[in-house]
């Protein structure tokens, strides 16, 4: 789509990557709420370091998708395994100490706090020390915390918010508060990421941004990733394999060229035009 | 404190980098905030760290004479760069790292660099790109490692490589003398660094400087402005201008004084504050957004601080400038001053991270009258000086306590300065250039016969032996009537404006003089606030009839400053009409150094000229965009031209000026 994205951009190049073992496998879930079937016995799996996309029009069932597999929703029917294990309930915060971490499709941070305290929230699981030594400025506590900071402050430059550490997210341009979103999500040094939506209301520049640090997350650090979005440019650009929901079924599932040619897909989700 | 005369033999910069190892190997000579900390250098661990890069350099190849192009932002590892490569005997040529790809492979190839290198992934990318234009660059070196571990790495390395590479075969006590050797085989005739002019007429130059000047000349202006080890730097110009190649490098090698380099280039505000330099340098541009931002700030302010910071710029406006010149003040507003000081200037200086400012500079553009006493007002030392690239940057500049606004100094301790038949300001100077790089015809050009450089600025002395610039000698020009006409004079009047960002003149062989304006987008975009006017863009904004009534009058007022001045009087704005789209370099429209490029304009917006001068109201224009990524885009609309009230001139010395002038 976009000139710096040419590096990366074919997903061929990165191919190798993607031919990891699974971490994750959906299978046969259905949700509804009440009388409303969100998702309806849908499968698909996330393999190790890949980059997978999950698209398709509004209401399709993306975002419970994200939720039933971080533990915020608990599905009826079917199970998800991952890193080989079936779990039948989890809750959000033991799917965070196994290794997911998320940003929201509604930027959800603490916007009295700074963009640094932001971030550091995302290390609490990783402090071992309990309220007692971290009331004191000094000793372990204080130690722990200088080594969290130093994560901190790397995944700061990664995402080159520096001059804005110190300001309170609430202050701060929507597309900076997503990129502090990211980094409070990295802070947990995730296997797995779930990005919702991470460019909705971006501009063009912020968008290639974001996809650049999407891009090196997963290649230098070797965090798969499970992606929402809405910019198609973006999702065949970025991803290797792709997910497309519709009234919560699956309607397509392969990689960005194979779903791109799918006739169910462009009916449904690309629109006739294309 | 040790003085610049400890060191008078060393006549290249390598060699005045052992000298302050040896003098004051403990004393920080550089500094950069990474990862949230200050990490910081001393002269005698810069020299090693040099020395090592130098014999890593070496080791790939480079050698006397080869051309090692510098890109990127303020970095240590980027000055060092110059350092090792004329440590080595090669020569640097800084580009601008804001460049487009297109004007970077014109630089390179031009320069015929060999080397490069540059600070991150993003500079990498755009050096690659343009390798089939620059068939001699064999080698790219980079400061930041991120992003570039899958690059093909034949011909790229790492500069933290590099210097481990330097310091494994530095063990060897052969190479370890030949390295010592090189850096004393350099000498003050070599070329020690080539600076590109930032083309604002026409392509770039590389200007070629020798190390005897370039060290001459920052000697004397050490001297003049008594600088020493004490003092303090935030480096944040662009690398290629020779500003930052005169202040952060040569100043500093002279003087001995550290120089901070900001975390990144959003963050040097609150570098700045961090660091508190005590030497300081700024376009006007920057000392003007910093005002607008304060005055803004303030109107969203409690009442009492509110009142309380008028009430004291007022005292500051009457008596602020009188103290720093150490004229006679009454006593009574010698104390209101002070508690201004502890309850206004000190704590706005602190914010702004000039408390400990002891000397401030401005040039490049003329600054408001009101805008520079402003901050001399708060006790700031800003003072101008003039100088171009040619000659090292100084020409003239202020002398403590003789300040003024409209002038930019005397002639520095040996510079020599004449004006020809025209008005064109013409010098010699210690640090001046030996030549253009592969344009001799063009030297000749710009020298006189008798060995001095021609400025291309027009200008004079005034009753006190101050310089006074006017315009570009070429850019002086008539109206159809023979009157003058100085675009550039009558642009800076309307830019005093904060609510004008940039104005374009036109006026030559014309029976009036008009302008083309800039809205400043945040300074408009808070009074369109103010007053619930709505907008979406910069061009809705621009458009609407509230913003043409605010900039008529800023016109009207304009023009009355120049009817007050009975050489610049008959080019008062007759009509003038605010533009679309903000003038932007990447268009083409300005230089990298934000200067307008006034016939360039003029061509690309033909239609509006035409409208300005035949009298209609209305005029399209679609005009063809380059955003930041090298796409294009067309914005296209339809402006209003308005007329602007003129004033008549107020003394009756018009003819005589008409004289003067011809």
């Amino acid at each position: 789509m976009t000139a710096p994205l040419t590096l990366y951009g074919d997903p061929s190049a990165r191919s190798s990557l993607a031919r990891g073992e699974t971490l994750l496998k959906v299978s046969d879930v259905s949700l509804s709420f009440g009388g409303v079937k969100a998702i309806t016995k849908v499968s698909f799996d996330i393999r190790k370091g890949e980059i997978r996309a999950i698209i398709g029009p509004n209401g399709a069932g993306k975002t419970s998708m994200l939720n039933v597999i971080n533990g915020f929703y608990h599905p009826q029917q079917g199970e998800i395994s991952y890193r080989g294990a079936a779990r039948a309930r989890m809750k959000p915060y033991q799917a965070a100490s196994q290794g997911i971490a998320r940003t929201f499709q509604n930027v959800a941070l603490f916007k009295g706090m700074s963009a640094l305290d932001n971030i550091m929230v995302g290390r609490t699981l990783k402090m071992k020390r309990g309220l007692f030594w971290q009331m004191l400025r000094k000793g372990p506590a204080m130690d722990e915390e200088v080594a969290h900071r130093r994560v901190v402050e790397d995944i700061i430059d990664f995402l080159q918010i520096e001059a804005i550490r110190k300001t309170p997210v609430g202050k701060l341009p929507y597309g900076l508060q997503k990129r502090v979103e990211l980094g409070r999500a990295l802070a947990m040094e995730p296997e797995l990421l779930l990005l919702d939506e991470p460019m909705a209301g971006m501009n063009l520049e912020e968008k290639e941004d974001m996809c650049r640090y999407i891009l090196d997350l997963n290649s230098q650090f070797g965090v798969t990733i499970a992606l929402i979005e809405h910019d198609i440019g973006v999702v065949m650009d970025l991803s290797d394999r792709v997910v497309v929901l519709e009234y919560g079924h699956k309607i397509a599932d392969g990689v960005p060229d194979e779903v791109k040619a799918d006739p169910r897909v462009i009916d449904a989700y690309l629109g006739v035009a294309h | 404190m040790a003085q610049a005369s400890d060191h008078a033999h060393a006549d290249t910069f390598p060699k005045l980098l052992a000298e302050h190892a040896r003098l004051r190997p403990t004393r920080p000579a550089m500094r950069h905030k990474d990862l949230g900390i200050w990490r910081t250098w001393s002269w005698a661990e810069a020299q090693a760290e040099v020395r090592a890069y130098a014999a890593g350099l070496s080791d790939l190849g480079l050698k006397r004479g080869d051309h090692v192009a510098v890109v990127g932002a303020n970095r240590p590892w980027l000055y060092w760069t110059i350092l090792a490569a004329q440590w080595l005997g090669a020569i640097p040529v800084p580009v601008y790292a804001d460049s487009v790809a297109e004007e970077m492979a014109y630089v390179l190839d031009h320069a015929e660099a060999s080397f490069a290198v540059a600070q991150d992934q993003e500079q990498v990318d755009k050096l690659l790109s343009i390798r089939e234009k620059t068939p001699r660059l064999r080698t790219i070196l980079y400061d930041e490692p991120r992003g570039l571990r899958d690059y093909d790495h034949t011909h790229l390395h790492a500069v933290a490589g590099v210097v481990e590479r330097g310091r494994e075969r530095l063990k060897d006590p052969d190479f370890a003398r030949w390295i010592e050797a090189e850096r004393l085989a350099g000498g003050p005739d070599d070329i020690s660094i080539m600076l590109y002019t930032s083309g604002t007429t026409g392509r770039s130059k590389g200007v070629m400087l020798t190390a005897g000047g370039c060290i001459a000349a920052a000697r004397d202006t050490v001297a003049f402005d008594k600088l020493t080890d004490q003092d303090e730097l935030l480096a944040y110009l662009p690398l290629a201008w020779v500003g930052d190649h005169y202040m952060n490098y040569a100043q500093a090698l002279v003087a001995g004084f550290c120089v901070a380099c900001p975390e990144s280039a959003e963050t040097v505000e609150i570098d700045l504050r961090e660091i508190g330099p005590t030497y300081y340098f700024a376009p006007p541009r920057v000392f003007e957004n910093l005002l607008t931002r304060i005055l803004i700030r303030m109107e969203d302010a409690s009442k009492l601080k509110r009142r309380m910071f008028h009430h004291y710029l007022e005292v500051a406006r009457r008596w602020g400038e009188k103290i720093l010149n150490g004229e006679e003040v009454p006593f009574g507003a010698r104390l209101s001053y002070k508690l201004g000081n502890i309850f206004v200037y000190g704590p706005l200086k602190n914010v702004l991270g000039f408390s400990r400012i002891r000397t401030a500079y401005t040039a490049g553009e003329a600054i408001g009258p009101e805008l520079f006493s402003f901050y001399r007002a708060l006790g700031m030392n800003l003072k101008q000086l003039y100088g171009q690239t040619e000659a090292f940057l100084f020409v003239t500049a202020h002398k403590d306590g003789h300040v003024g606004a409209k002038t930019v100094g005397p002639p520095l301790p040996n510079v020599e300065i004449r004006l020809s038949d025209a008005g064109e300001v013409l010098y010699k100077s210690p640090g001046q250039f030996v030549g253009y790089f592969k344009e001799p015809e063009k030297t000749v050009e710009t020298m006189t016969e008798d060995g001095f450089v021609r400025t291309g600025d027009a200008g004079f002395f005034d009753a006190k032996g101050e310089l006074n610039i006017i315009d570009r000698a070429k850019d002086v020009g008539k109206l159809r009537s023979g009157e003058l006409f100085a675009p550039k004079y009558i642009e800076n009047r309307l830019k005093f404006f904060a609510h004008i960002k940039e104005a374009v003149a036109f006026g030559q062989d014309r029976d009036h003089a008009t302008a083309m304006i800039n809205i400043d987008m945040s300074a408009v975009g808070d009074w369109a606030e103010r007053r619930g006017i709505a907008y979406a863009s910069y061009q809705e904004l621009a458009a609407r009839p509230e913003v043409y009534e605010l900039i008529a009058g800023h016109v009207a007022e304009a023009n009355r400053g120049l009817s007050e001045e009975p050489r610049m009087a008959a080019a008062q704005v007759k009509r003038f009409v605010i533009l679309h789209k903000e003038l932007d370099a990447d268009d083409g429209e300005m230089t990298r150094t934000q200067k307008v490029r006034r016939g360039f304009i003029a061509e690309r917006y033909a239609p509006i000229i035409t409208a300005l001068y035949d009298g209609s109201d209305l005029v399209d224009v679609s005009t063809e965009v380059t955003f930041e990524d090298g796409r294009k885009g067309v914005i296209s609309g339809r402006l209003r031209v308005e007329e602007a009230k003129t004033h008549a001139p107020a003394h009756a010395g018009a003819a005589g000026a008409r004289k003067e002038a011809a």
